[in-house]
């Protein structure tokens, strides 16, 4: 029992070192970074190399922009998801049903460096180039999401909408009613997948943002990656620990429910 | 009280055409994208700066796209989709393509026909030799530079070699670094940054060989790659050699070799003369710069050719915005801005009285590093020194550089690496070739 | 058939149509586009156009070059897969033996999912950098080995490998402690009581118990690793040295990106279509299987 928890912490260990030496970084003064051999010890100049990575490249809106993109795609893609997946489960066959349940499994078949090109020519079609639109409408069709809703339907007893039905109840008041209340872990797990999905989105953005404004944070790291002469390490991971909190707070709020979900789906 | 309400009113009325009156005269935007980040980002935003408050018309705003490929790319897109900006940033390798886009304003006919008088006589030929058609220059030379050699003084004389003699020869080079290895001033000799362009692009015209056929892509577009014959056989061999030996340590590509200079690790760097500004704040040991090395007899000492970027006018935008366009570019040539921008970023001034200004203020008694990369343009170029234009170089370069990477691990022999780097190079001159056949 | 209790005929479509708007904008519709792109060539800036029927086709399948990419695509994401999958199945196991703070442990292991590719590949280019990056440094005292990924293509392999398992694997630590927590525990004492040893107990009972999540994962993992993981190749390799990290995704991105060359890149998006939808179809039949059995 003792040699499992010791190997369990070591392999944690080495699991988030990465996270814990970049933090370790971002509080070194620049000529600290190339020191031999390797400061391990945290030093004082954390609040600096933020405050200075934050002027560089203004990281206040691109963690504005990423967040509210990210949270605007999971939403939109969980409710399209939920409705898609309501309309193939709780409705009498219609004509056309199978064909457009595949059209939407397909999506996943088209990831986006598959059809780039003429998306971005899409967008500049309807005006949307640099624009909030762009970074996040293209998104909202999910594929995973409409089938993890529909599995997760299938498993609720057919009693529950049959009462309704007897009940005189209205399909839309049912979703509302009695669906979502019972989908919550899966809402929120959904959610966290999209949410870092989108978070983690970085052609994309790179490719249909022309103003800094618009930015996402990942560029932003790169861009303080990308600089001449010596990388200023020190500023970079702080901008990096500062992109890993949004991702690490949603993460933390909802993994319950991310997990509990798993395990919902493993015990059918 | 009636006189007091209208003298109200009269306030109101002042009040309220200052606040609205002056943002209604609205300035013409001029779309300027760029690559420059970092240091150079900010002082691109400010010659920027400097243009938008000499004038009131227009306003130039200037965005960093990322890096070179990525503006390039993001123009080009945004071109076909007819909302092109109107000032893009392109790399000299990527010249070929605009030259033959059709989507181009050329700088010369631009000044022309906006009736902005141009001395070109002024401009320094090596430089523009590269960016014109016909002996007319097709975009604004911005950020021009050339491979020099870094040399780490301290390490010098802690090897017992002269710190202010740096090695002029390759074989001089191969000497000091087996001396300064050997005394431990260093873990090893040089390195070099941007493998292609300094150690073939501009090695081959600098020993006056030639690069490709066609004049190095000049007289026409079905060119081929030169680089595997003996000169280059030679010069990658004993680059390869000496890697083996730990004498010169490969370092990746683009700026990345630079980490092994700056610690200490590597004696000497080959890099472009953009950085000396980056240098002057990060080395913490003395240094100096000298040319490019050199094979010496039989190979004759030719000069280099510039690297760097220009600035493309992209058609497709109010035909009025265009004499912005060509204010902001008549703007950055003025010998003030040049002088300042040479200062500033350590990247070559373009005009003969640029440099004559520069010398007359001693600029570069008191900086020899930064006349060092200026010294290696002086010689009249010849076909095989006036530049490269070659189709997708950007590809080219790339298939190049990992060729170089096999030959430097020890997958390929020179002669190998190169053969495979030809033939992938001609493919894509080939493709290049049937786009864009008239 | 049982649970469609509903009537309505309108409504359904209604429902649906949204997610079909954006699917047949964003989706088909520009897919299609890249179907036909792939049967011409195009001058960078478009003003050349010319159909070259499957000339781009060829071109690809006669390089060198493009069945290097396909072979470095699959050692990286099988690479990845194996990494990510195994070693999340090792850590879930371990943290299935009671023991104390499971749930920080999960949090903390679960953490680097959170993090883009991108920034993971800049961490682990800062860890790994041969001149100063402090794995190499530690590693210096163990051998003289030098574990160069500027030139050594299998380092700079290995380095990609690492770095995005490294993001994956807290998914999968997720799924497997999920499924491990659900194997009742009179299955595995019933086990202990007929003497088996606890390794074997764990191959004999809890892996075959576990194949439908690990074969879920193992699909997951490698679509992730051909499709998501352009971010860490760009950030840290860009393809090199040599070529010998340059994945299929990587190469549509630098040919039609960067070489400007979109005939190609949109060839090598069709035949890219094809591996996807291998994958989904194993995907999808193992989904389904599991909704009928159900």
């Amino acid at each position: 029992m003792l040699a499992a928890h010791v190997l369990l912490a070591a392999a944690t260990l080495v699991i988030v070192f990465p996270m814990l030496y970049a933090v370790q970084v971002s509080t070194l003064e620049f000529q600290e970074v190339f020191v031999f051999p390797p400061k391990l010890l945290p030093g004082a100049a954390f609040t600096d190399n933020l405050q200075r990575a934050w002027e560089k490249v203004h990281l206040g809106r691109l963690l504005a922009n990423s967040a509210g993109i990210a949270v605007a795609v999971a939403l939109g893609k969980t409710c399209l998801s939920v409705l898609a997946a309501f309309a193939f489960t709780y409705f009498r066959d219609f004509p056309g049903k199978t064909l457009l349940f595949v059209a939407i499994l397909v999506t996943h078949m088209l990831p986006l460096p598959v059809r780039i090109v003429p998306t971005f020519q899409l967008m500049h079609d309807f005006g949307w180039v640099n624009s909030y639109q762009a970074l996040t409408v293209p998104f909202f069709a999910s594929a995973t999401g409409t089938l993890l809703f529909r599995q997760f339907f299938l498993t609720i007893p057919p009693a529950l909408s049959e009462a309704a039905r007897v009940d005189g109840a209205g399909p839309l008041r049912f979703l509302v009613r009695i669906l979502l209340p019972l989908s919550l872990n899966n809402l929120a797990a959904l959610f966290l997948v999209e949410f870092l999905y989108m978070w983690n989105e970085y052609l994309w953005p790179l490719i249909v943002t022309t103003s800094d404004e618009m930015r996402v944070v990942q560029i932003g790291i790169k861009m303080l990656v990308a600089t001449d002469a010596q990388a200023e390490w020190n500023l970079i991971m702080a901008g990096v620990v500062a992109a890993m909190v949004p991702p690490l707070l949603v993460l933390l709020a909802l993994q319950r429910s991310f997990v509990r979900s798993i395990s919902l789906g493993q015990e059918k | 009280m009636e006189a007091f309400s209208r003298r109200w009113t009269a306030l109101a009325v002042a009040v309220a055409v200052l606040l609205i009156g002056t943002p209604a005269q609205a300035k013409t935007e001029i779309h300027f994208w760029h690559a420059m980040g970092g240091q150079l980002g900010a002082a691109t935003n400010e010659l920027v700066k400097q243009f938008n408050q000499s004038q009131s018309e227009y306003e130039v705003k200037a965005l960093n796209k990322g890096t070179y490929p990525e503006v390039l790319t993001g123009a080009i897109a945004a071109y076909r989709q007819k909302n092109p900006p109107h000032i893009v940033q392109v790399f000299d390798v990527g010249t070929q393509t605009m030259l033959l886009s059709g989507a181009i304003y050329p700088i010369f006919q631009l000044m022309k026909e906006q009736e902005i008088a141009v001395n070109w006589g002024d401009f320094i030929k090596p430089v523009t030799g590269y960016y014109s058609k016909d002996g007319n220059l097709y975009s604004m030379p911005f950020n021009s530079s050339s491979p020099i050699l870094y040399y780490n003084k301290t390490a010098f004389k802690k090897a017992g070699l002269n710190p202010d003699k740096p090695p002029a020869t390759w074989k001089e080079v191969g000497e000091a670094s087996k001396k300064i290895i050997a005394a431990g001033a260093a873990k090893c000799g040089f390195t070099t940054s941007w493998p292609s362009w300094t150690m073939l692009e501009n090695t081959f015209p600098w020993h006056d060989q030639p690069f490709a056929t066609n004049q190095n892509g000049y007289t026409g577009l079905d060119t081929k790659l030169l680089i595997n014959g003996e000169f280059g056989v030679k010069h990658i061999g004993q680059l390869a050699a000496w890697q083996k030996e730990g004498v010169y340590s490969y370092g990746g590509r683009m700026g990345a070799p630079d980490t092994k200079f700056i610690s200490g690790e590597c004696a000497m760097d080959i890099q472009s003369s953009a950085v000396i500004g980056g240098f002057k704040k990060s080395l913490k040991f003395e240094w100096g710069t000298g040319q490019l090395p050199h094979w010496g007899a039989p190979y004759k000492k030719q000069n280099a050719v510039v690297g760097g970027a220009t600035l493309w006018v992209l058609k497709g935008q109010k035909p009025a915005d265009y004499k912005g366009v060509a204010r902001f570019m008549k703007f950055i040539a003025e010998p003030h801005q040049q002088m300042w921008w040479h200062v500033t970023t350590g990247y070559l001034p373009i005009t003969h009285t640029a440099i004559k200004n520069l010398e007359t203020g001693y600029h570069f008694k008191k900086n020899p590093e930064q006349w060092t990369a200026l010294s290696q343009l002086s010689a009249k170029p010849t076909p095989n020194s006036l530049g490269h234009r070659l189709g997708n170089f950007v590809q080219i370069r790339e298939a190049i550089e990992s060729e170089m990477e096999n030959i430097f691990a020890g997958k390929k022999t020179a002669k190998e690496g190169l053969e495979a780097a030809v033939a992938k190079g001609n493919a894509i001159l080939g493709e290049f070739a049937a786009a864009n056949k008239p | 058939m049982k649970r469609a209790v509903f009537k309505n005929r309108g409504l359904p479509y209604l429902l649906v149509l949204p997610q079909i708007v954006v699917t047949l904008v964003f989706f088909f519709w520009p897919a299609f586009e890249s179907l036909r792109l792939s049967f011409f060539r195009t001058s960078p800036f478009g003003d050349k156009t010319s159909f070259v029927g499957l000339e781009n086709f060829v071109n690809l399948l006669s390089s060198a070059e493009y069945y290097q990419s396909i072979a470095n695509t699959f050692v990286f994401a099988f690479g990845v897969t194996a990494l990510a999958v195994g070693l999340g199945l090792f850590v879930a196991a371990l943290a299935t033996q009671k023991v104390r703070g499971l749930a920080a442990y999960r949090t903390a292991v679960l953490w680097p999912y959170g993090i883009a590719p991108p920034i993971a590949g800049i961490i682990f280019l800062f860890i790994f950098h041969p001149s100063y990056g402090v794995l190499p440094y530690w590693l210096g005292f163990v051998t003289s080995y030098e574990f160069n990924w500027l030139l050594k293509g299998w380092v700079a392999m290995a380095l990609v490998i690492i770095a995005t398992a490294w993001t994956h694997v807290g998914y999968n630590i997720a799924f497997f402690l999920a499924g491990l927590l659900a194997i009742p525990t009179s299955v595995l004492e019933a086990a202990s009581v007929d003497g088996a040893g606890a390794l074997r107990r764990f191959r004999s009972i809890v892996l075959p118990l576990l194949s439908p999540i690990t074969f879920y994962l193992v699909v997951v993992n490698l679509i992730f690793s051909f499709f998501g993981s352009f971010g860490v190749i760009h950030a840290v390799t860009q393809g090199g040295p040599g070529n010998a990290t340059e994945i299929m995704v990587f190469k549509v991105y630098k040919d039609g990106f960067i070489g400007l060359n979109l005939g190609s890149s949109a060839a090598q998006s069709v035949l890219l279509m094809f591996v996807v939808i291998v994958l989904t179809a194993l995907q999808f039949r193992f989904v389904e299987k599991k909704v009928i059995y159900s």
